[in-house]
C-alpha cells in the first residue's frame, strides 16, 4: 500500500485543489484496478466496518511497543487519535516488502469471522509489516475512523482526468448502492451503465450562500423563490415499483421513512424527485427535534410514526418517465413538478410554494417572516439554471435569516480532539439567572486558531477545578453565541436546546455581569413557536 | 539540607547562595544556555560558559556577565560548580554542583545526539538529576537527523525547480543555525529573517562556520527570492512579513511536528520532526547513564514521566518550573523558545 500511503500524505499535506486532483490522478492512472476501486470507496465513506475493537488494540499496541497499558493511554489524549498514537509508539519498520491495499483491507474484513487469539496475531504481524504512514493507515481502516480531504468534486475531478470520462458522468456513476465487493473498477467506471442499478441517485445540486447582497443577483425576474426549509434533505425515486429514499449523506434510508412506501403508487415509474423530509402535523413542520428522533432509528415503531410523521416537500425533479431531465430549465422542472405533485395527490408529498415577489426589498422582507414559517431562510434559483452536479455558483442561492444570538460566559473548558487535540476548543456557556450562571450550551466552533490559542493560554491560567478532561474555569470571558433555532427541552437544565450554536465572537469589550440572561433566551422561545 | 532547592524564583544552592536560569530577578544567576525562557533580565550577575555569553550578551544587552570554560571549576563557598556539554544549542550546558562529595546536576535543556553544530552531549553521573522532559512520551521518537535534513533538502530542490521560494520556520537560536549547518548549500541562494540572522552573526563571529546567507530587507523584490531558502523564527510564517514571497512553499522544523494534529494546525505546507531536545529513548538513556539515584524531572509531561521513572525503581519527583508554561503544549509563538 505503498502507493496509497503516498497518496495520502500528498493528500494530506496540501488544502491545494489543483495539487490534490493531480495527486488523485496519478494515482488513478498507476495503481491497480482493485486499489483504485478500494481507494474510490474509501474516499466515499464505503468504509469496511470496524473489526477489532479498540481497547484490545491498545492494548496489543502497549504490548507491541513494550510500554505499560496507562502509559498508551496518557499519550493517546496527547496526540488526539488512536491509530496514530499506535504508529507512533510501535518500533518502526522501514524496510517491509509492499502489499497492496486491497489484500490489507481483504485481511481487515476477514478479522470478523477469527477467534480473539488469531485476530491479535494477524494484527501485530501486520504491524510489523508496515512503515509508520502505512501502519496508521492501517490503523484507520481497522478502527472504521478513515478519512480524508477530498470532495466528491475533487474525485470527480480526478478520475475523469485519469480516465477521459466527462466529470458529471462520473459523478453519478460513483452514486448509489455500491460496494467494492459488489463491482469492480470497471464495471463502476469505464463501462458503467447508469440504469443497471434502479436505486441509483443523483449527485445533490447545492447551492452556495448568499454573501454580500441579493442586489448582486441582479434581475429579480430572473429568479424563483421558495422557503428553505430545516429538514433533511432527501432524493426520492421510484422506477420498476419500487421506491428508494437517499439521503444527501448518500445513504439509502428508504425504511427509515415507510411514509414514503405509498409513493411507488402514487408516482410514475422513472420519477425522481429532490425535496426536503420534514416532521409535518397541522400544515406545518414540528421542529426538528421530532426529526432527530427518526433520524438515528432504523426501525421505526408506531408509536415515533404517530409522534413524528414526516412528508416529502419536494422542490424539484431529475427524472420525469424514465427520462433524465435534469439539463432542462428549471422553471420548465417546476412546471412538471407542480403537475406530478398534483397527480400523486398523496398526503405524504408536498410541494415546496413558490413565493411572489417584485423586487428585492419585497422579497427581503418575506425573508423576514422565516421563522414564523419554521423556515431558515429563502432559497432562490435562476429560472434557466439547471441541476447541476454538486456546488456551482452563480445558480442557486441560500439566503438564511440571521442566527439568534445572545452572548455568554464561558465556564467549563475542554480539550479538542484531532487536529485541536492539545487546545481548549470545547467550552460550556452560561447566562445569568437570578444572579446564577446557568449552563445552557456548549459550542466547539467559530473562532480563529489564533484565538483558540489565546483562549487555551487563558484556560491553563484560570482553572479553578478539574473533573477528568474538563476545567471549569473563572467564568469571565464572554462570547457571543449565535444559533439557528430553540426548543424547550426537558433534558436540559436549563430548559432549552439551541440548534447549530457556535461562538460568532469574543466579546472582550464585555464583561461576565454584562452576559445575557435566561430570559433573553425564553423570549425567542416565544417569538419562534 | 539539600543541596538544591525549588523555590519560586527558580532553583536555588543556598550554600552557594545562587540559583539557576531563575525566572524573577535574583543577585547571582547561572545560566545553561541563551533562550528566552532560561536566560532573563534583571538578575544581578551573570555566569555562563564562554560560547553561550555571546549570544546571551546580544539579547539581555549589558549586564555583569562571567564566564567559565566547559568542564572549568569555579569554587563558591565551598560548593565546586562546573559546566558541562548539553548539545542543545551552541554554548549550552548541564551545571554540575559538588558539595562535600554529593553531586548534583541540572540538565537545562539537552539532546544527547550529535548535531555537528553544537558542543556534543557529555554524560555526567551524579547523585541528584534535574531533567527536563519535554518530549517525556513514547510517541516521540526521531529519526536520524541525515534523514530529516535529506527530507528538507528534497523539499527545498523540488520547490526551487518549481520557480517557487522555500520558507523554513525555524527557532533562531540553535535551530536555524543546526538547519543551516546541515542544508545543501549548492541548491540556492539562502536568506535569513534579521532574528535569525543577528544571531548568525554573534555565532559567525565566535568561530562558528556557517553558509553564506543575505539578510532580508525591504529594498529587495519579490521576484529576487526567486528559487531561495528563507529561513525565519515561526512567528514570522504568520505574519505580513511572508507577503514579500507570494509564490512560496512553508515548512516548520520542530519536534513537535512528529504530531499530525500539531503539524496541520501550524498550516505550514510541511512539517519537518528535527529537535533540539532528546527523544523517549534517549531521554530513558541519558538519565540511565548518570547513575543517579534520584531525579527530579521538569518542563514537559512531568507527571506522566515521574510515574513510569518511578516504575522502573528510580526514586524520582517532580520541579515545576516556568521554562514555559505549566501545561503540556507546543510553545506559544513569540516565546522565544525552542523545540
Amino acid at each position: 500500500m505503498r502507493d496509497f500511503a503516498e497518496l495520502f500524505t500528498a493528500l494530506d499535506r496540501t488544502t491545494k485543489t489543483t495539487v490534490k486532483v493531480a495527486a488523485l490522478s496519478e494515482f488513478f492512472t498507476a495503481a491497480s484496478d482493485d486499489d483504485k476501486l478500494w481507494t474510490i470507496a474509501l474516499l466515499s465513506h464505503r468504509r469496511p466496518r470496524r473489526t477489532v475493537n479498540t481497547t484490545m488494540l491498545r492494548e496489543w499496541a502497549a504490548e507491541a511497543a513494550g510500554i505499560p497499558l496507562w502509559l498508551f493511554e496518557e499519550a493517546y489524549p496527547v496526540v488526539g487519535d488512536l491509530a496514530e498514537t499506535i504508529s507512533l509508539v510501535l518500533p518502526e519498520h522501514c524496510d517491509a516488502a509492499d502489499v497492496p491495499l486491497t489484500e490489507w483491507i481483504d485481511l481487515i474484513i476477514g478479522l470478523r469471522d477469527v477467534e480473539e487469539e488469531e485476530r491479535k496475531t494477524a494484527v501485530t504481524d501486520a504491524w510489523r509489516r508496515l512503515d509508520r504512514v502505512e501502519c496508521f493507515l492501517f490503523n484507520k481502516l481497522i478502527t472504521g475512523g478513515f478519512r480524508v480531504g477530498v470532495s466528491q468534486k475533487l474525485m470527480s475531478r480526478a478520475l475523469s482526468k485519469a480516465t477521459g470520462i466527462d466529470e458529471a458522468v462520473i459523478a453519478h456513476r460513483l452514486m448509489g448502492d455500491w460496494t467494492p465487493q459488489s463491482t469492480s473498477f470497471s464495471d463502476l467506471i469505464l463501462s458503467g451503465d447508469v440504469n443497471d442499478d434502479h436505486s441509483r441517485p443523483y449527485p445533490f445540486c447545492l447551492a452556495y450562500a448568499v454573501e454580500e447582497d441579493v442586489d448582486e443577483l441582479a434581475e429579480p425576474g430572473d429568479w424563483l423563490a421558495e422557503r428553505k426549509w430545516d429538514g433533511i434533505r432527501g432524493q426520492v425515486i421510484v422506477r420498476n415499483g419500487e421506491v428508494f429514499v437517499w439521503s444527501r449523506g448518500e445513504e439509502l434510508v428508504t425504511d427509515r421513512f415507510p411514509e414514503f412506501h405509498v409513493l411507488a403508487e402514487h408516482l410514475p415509474n422513472g420519477t425522481v424527485l429532490d425535496g426536503e423530509i420534514l416532521p409535518w402535523r397541522d400544515g406545518r413542520p414540528m421542529d426538528f427535534q421530532s426529526l432527530q428522533t427518526r433520524i438515528g432509528r432504523k426501525t421505526v415503531g408506531k408509536k415515533l410514526l404517530q409522534d413524528a410523521p414526516v412528508i416529502l416537500m419536494a422542490y424539484d425533479v431529475m427524472e420525469d418517465r424514465g427520462v433524465d431531465i435534469r439539463e432542462i430549465p428549471f422553471e420548465t422542472r417546476r412546471a412538471r413538478l407542480e403537475e406530478i405533485v398534483e397527480e400523486a395527490a398523496s398526503p405524504a408529498l408536498h410541494l415546496s410554494p413558490m413565493l411572489a415577489f417584485d423586487d428585492w426589498p419585497a422579497l427581503a422582507a418575506e425573508r423576514e417572516q422565516s421563522r414564523a414559517h419554521a423556515s431558515e431562510g429563502l432559497m432562490l434559483k435562476r429560472k434557466n439554471s439547471v441541476y447541476h452536479t454538486g456546488r456551482r455558483k452563480g445558480d442557486w442561492f441560500k439566503w438564511k435569516v440571521d442566527p439568534m444570538t445572545v452572548d455568554a460566559v464561558m465556564i467549563y473548558a475542554q480539550r479538542g480532539h484531532g487536529r485541536r487535540a492539545n487546545l481548549y476548543t470545547d467550552f460550556t456557556f452560561a447566562v445569568w439567572k437570578d444572579g446564577e450562571l446557568v449552563p445552557f450550551t456548549k459550542a466547539y466552533s467559530g473562532l480563529t486558531d489564533a484565538e483558540f490559542n489565546e483562549i487555551t493560554n487563558w484556560v491553563r491560567r484560570n482553572t479553578l477545578e478539574h473533573f477528568g478532561p474538563v476545567r471549569r474555569v473563572t467564568p469571565e470571558l464572554v462570547f457571543e453565541i449565535a444559533f439557528e433555532g430553540i426548543q424547550k427541552s426537558k433534558r436540559h437544565k436549563s430548559g432549552i436546546a439551541l440548534r447549530f450554536p457556535r461562538m460568532r465572537r469574543w466579546r472582550r469589550d464585555k464583561p461576565a455581569v454584562e452576559a445575557g440572561t435566561i430570559e433573553e433566551l425564553f423570549g425567542f422561545l416565544n417569538a419562534s413557536a | 539540607m539539600a543541596l538544591l532547592e525549588f523555590t519560586d524564583r527558580g532553583i536555588f544552592c543556598r550554600q552557594a547562595d545562587v540559583y539557576i536560569d531563575p525566572w524573577k530577578p535574583v543577585e547571582r544567576a547561572l545560566i545553561t544556555h541563551g533562550h528566552a525562557d532560561h536566560a532573563r533580565p534583571g538578575h544581578g550577575t551573570y555566569l555562563c560558559t564562554e560560547a553561550a555569553a555571546p549570544v546571551i550578551r546580544l539579547r539581555l544587552g549589558d549586564i555583569a556577565l562571567e564566564t567559565v570554560s566547559f568542564g572549568e571549576t569555579r569554587t563558591i563557598n565551598g560548593v565546586d560548580i562546573s559546566f558541562h556539554p548539553a548539545g542543545h544549542i551552541p554554548g549550552s550546558a548541564q551545571i554540575r554542583m559538588e558539595y562535600k562529595g554529593e553531586v548534583w546536576v541540572v540538565s537545562g535543556d539537552y539532546k544527547v545526539r550529535p548535531d555537528n553544530l553544537s558542543e556534543p552531549f557529555e554524560p555526567i553521573r551524579c547523585h541528584t538529576f534535574i531533567s527536563e522532559c519535554t518530549f517525556g512520551l513514547p510517541v516521540f521518537k526521531w529519526r536520524p537527523q541525515e534523514d530529516v535534513l535529506a527530507e528538507i533538502n528534497d523539499w527545498w530542490r523540488e520547490n526551487a525547480e518549481a520557480g517557487r521560494t522555500s520558507v523554513l520556520g525555524a527557532y533562531s537560536l540553535g535551530k536555524a543555525q543546526r538547519l543551516l549547518a546541515g542544508i545543501d548549500e549548492g541548491i540556492g541562494p539562502i536568506y535569513t529573517h534579521g532574528a535569525v540572522e543577528n544571531t548568525n552573526a554573534v555565532l559567525r563571529a565566535q568561530g562558528l562556520s556557517l553558509p553564506d546567507t543575505t539578510l532580508v530587507t525591504d529594498e529587495q523584490s519579490k521576484g529576487d527570492y526567486g528559487c531561495a531558502l528563507i529561513i525565519a523564527p515561526p512567528g514570522a510564517l504568520g505574519s505580513n512579513w511572508m507577503r514579500r514571497f507570494p509564490k512560496a512553499s512553508t515548512g516548520f522544523a520542530s519536534g513537535w511536528m512528529a504530531m499530525r494534529g500539531v503539524r496541520r494546525r501550524r498550516a505550514v505546507d510541511r512539517g519537518f520532526v528535527l529537535s533540539d531536545h532528546c527523544d523517549w529513548t534517549e531521554l530513558n538513556e541519558a538519565i540511565a547513564a548518570t547513575g543517579a539515584e534520584n531525579t527530579y524531572v521538569t518542563h514537559g509531561y512531568t507527571e506522566i514521566f515521574r510515574r513510569w521513572l518511578e516504575e522502573r525503581g528510580y526514586h524520582a519527583r517532580i520541579v515545576e518550573t516556568e521554562f514555559r508554561g505549566d501545561d503540556l503544549e507546543e510553545p506559544a509563538e513569540g516565546e522565544g523558545a525552542s523545540a
